[in-house]
């Protein structure tokens, strides 16, 4: 059963990846690589590794995907200043 | 034609070294080396019942060292890079309100989620997480304060003398452990005491508080940073209230 379930994780992961690289616009790619992030975290615990899940959930997922929101603001607001 | 060539014998070649990697893997039935040791001696030389944790402050401290010290450069890259372009850019329209859910889960929330940042690295080396996963999970109490209100303003002086004091302690243990115990970063400066009590494991509850206050403070500010600076938050809070 936890090996099917880890199976499904790591499946959802690579599409969650593909759609990171193929999606054309930029904040849906971001989403889809902090959904990336939210699977290895749950697949981390799964794995018995709680310390790394709880680094993965709250960086990967959480304050990295915001960071990258923030960035992609930042360079846009310049963008349509010229 | 020739880069084909070579693209052609680089995939070839990275194939077989991965095959044949693949082919002859098996798993280890048991643990070895290191490892071994880490689990059958760790309790008796170190106290901590968190094993992970005692790896990474201890065994492994110098790595943590230069991991803090890699987010440092990167916190102050940022603040450098981001602080040097005053922007001054005309606002794109009155920003929405963010909604009610928001402002009260935000209020109700932001304390627990500090204690529990607190709760995990104060007991990093009884249970899962430590310094790192803590300090970004008050970040994170941070970010949802910035999402609620756009113009929440931190003290900077508070941060930064945390985050410098933390800092320099982390530091300062770890030449202690070099005077008073086998060497840099040696937790064994303070008595082990009983595995499992909260004030026991030498130095690891210490340097796991340093290394979470700083990590926290640091990435509260990278968050800042990105942000922008806190704009005339009198006006919008005023028409926020009028409306």
């Amino acid at each position: 059963m936890i090996a099917w379930f880890i199976g499904v994780l790591g499946i959802a992961m690579i599409v969650g990846a593909l759609a990171a690289v193929h999606l054309k616009q930029t904040v849906p790619a971001i989403i889809a690589a902090g959904i990336v992030s939210l699977f290895a975290s749950v697949l981390y615990l799964l794995l018995a590794a709680p310390d790394v899940a709880m680094t993965e959930a709250a960086i990967g997922a959480g304050l990295s995907t915001v960071i990258f929101l923030y960035a992609v603001y930042k360079t846009r607001s310049g963008e349509s200043e010229k | 034609m020739i880069k084909r060539a070579i693209a052609l014998f680089l995939v070839l070649f990275f194939g077989y070294v991965f095959t044949t990697l693949l082919l002859n893997w098996h798993p280890w039935t048991e643990l070895i080396g290191v490892a071994r040791y880490y689990v059958s001696h760790e309790l008796t030389e170190l106290g901590a019942t968190n094993l992970v944790t005692a790896i990474v402050v201890t065994y492994r401290g110098l790595d943590t060292l230069g991991e803090v010290t890699v987010l440092f450069l990167a916190a102050t890259g940022v603040s450098v890079l981001l602080r040097r372009t005053t922007i001054t850019l005309p606002s794109p329209g009155p920003k929405r309100q963010s909604s009610e859910i928001l402002h009260t889960a935000t209020r109700l929330l932001t304390p627990f989620i500090v204690m529990f940042g607190a709760y995990i690295f104060i007991n990093g080396h009884l249970t899962p997480g430590g310094g790192f996963q803590g300090g970004a999970v008050i970040a994170s109490a941070v970010l949802l304060l910035f999402l609620t209100n756009p113009h929440q303003a931190l003290n900077h002086r508070i941060l930064k003398t945390i985050e410098s004091l933390s800092g320099a302690t982390y530091v300062l243990v770890g030449i202690l452990g070099l005077f008073l115990a086998g060497g840099f970063l040696d937790n064994r400066i303070l008595p082990l005491g009983e595995p499992g009590r909260i004030l026991s494991a030498g130095a690891i509850p210490i340097i796991y508080t340093c290394i979470g206050l700083k990590v926290g403070t640091e990435l509260a500010n990278i968050l800042e940073n990105l942000r922008g600076p806190a704009t005339s938050p009198v006006l919008e809070e005023n028409e926020g209230r009028a409306q």
